[in-house]
């Protein structure tokens, strides 16, 4: 079982570290999102997935899966508002970027009718 | 049995060494990000890897209290990214949304 917790433990700080160099060498905010949120969250899933194994008490390995939960219900909800805000505020994209199919979807400058959702 | 915890301690070592590098990493993008937008994701990064890191510290000193502190640094971060992606978004809009903050600053 220690193997087990070896393995996964290696899995998560691979994945870690591919997500942040991710971060570095990505040449777009969008494009870079892509690598923190979805490897990030892997590698910290994998993380605490090894802390469960390891324990393997009923409380702690609950708490452990908890936070897996937790983890994959938030990072899909903070990556869509910094990529919205991103978007919206007009980012630059990437130069190869070559559909681009939200481009109508914030026009603020219209009018003030989408203050709504606040 | 005293090779595999010897093997789940050079695990440990070495995964903390990757984390600490992946972090020292993410904070290069964090002060060389020529966006507003990109510090967000790379403090949002950084977060996580933090959380990763309490997590594989847990299991490196077999101390189980360090489990409690990463989720509740994960529920605090959530909030601070929520909070710092809100705050842009409502600052761009009133700003008419129109221009590219961060080149703004750059220019």
């Amino acid at each position: 079982m220690q193997i087990l917790t070896a393995i996964l433990m290696l899995c998560g700080g691979i994945f870690c570290f591919l997500a942040s160099v991710g971060m570095l060498r990505f040449p777009d905010t969008i494009i870079r999102m892509h690598a923190a949120t979805k490897a990030g969250a892997l590698g910290s899933g994998l993380m605490f997935l090894a802390l469960a194994s390891y324990y393997l008490e009923l409380s702690t390995s609950l708490r452990a899966l908890a936070a897996i939960v937790f983890l994959l219900l938030t990072a899909p909800v903070a990556a869509h508002l910094i990529g919205r805000a991103a978007y919206c505020t007009k980012v630059r994209l990437y130069e190869q970027t070559k559909i681009d199919e939200l481009s109508y979807a914030c026009d603020w400058h219209q009018g003030e009718d989408t203050e709504d959702d606040t | 049995m005293g090779m595999e915890s010897q093997l789940l301690e050079i695990a440990g070592q070495i995964t903390l060494v990757l984390l600490t590098l992946a972090i020292l990493i993410s904070f290069v993008r964090l002060i060389i990000g020529p966006d507003q937008a990109d510090r967000i994701v790379a403090l949002d990064l950084i977060s996580v890897l933090i959380v990763a890191y309490l997590a594989a510290l847990s299991i490196y000193t077999q101390e189980k209290s360090f489990m409690d502190v990463a989720i509740a640094y994960a529920l605090i971060s959530f909030l601070g990214t929520v909070a710092l992606a809100r705050f842009r978004e409502r600052l761009a809009r009133e700003r008419g949304g129109r221009e590219n903050l961060g080149q703004e600053e750059d220019s």
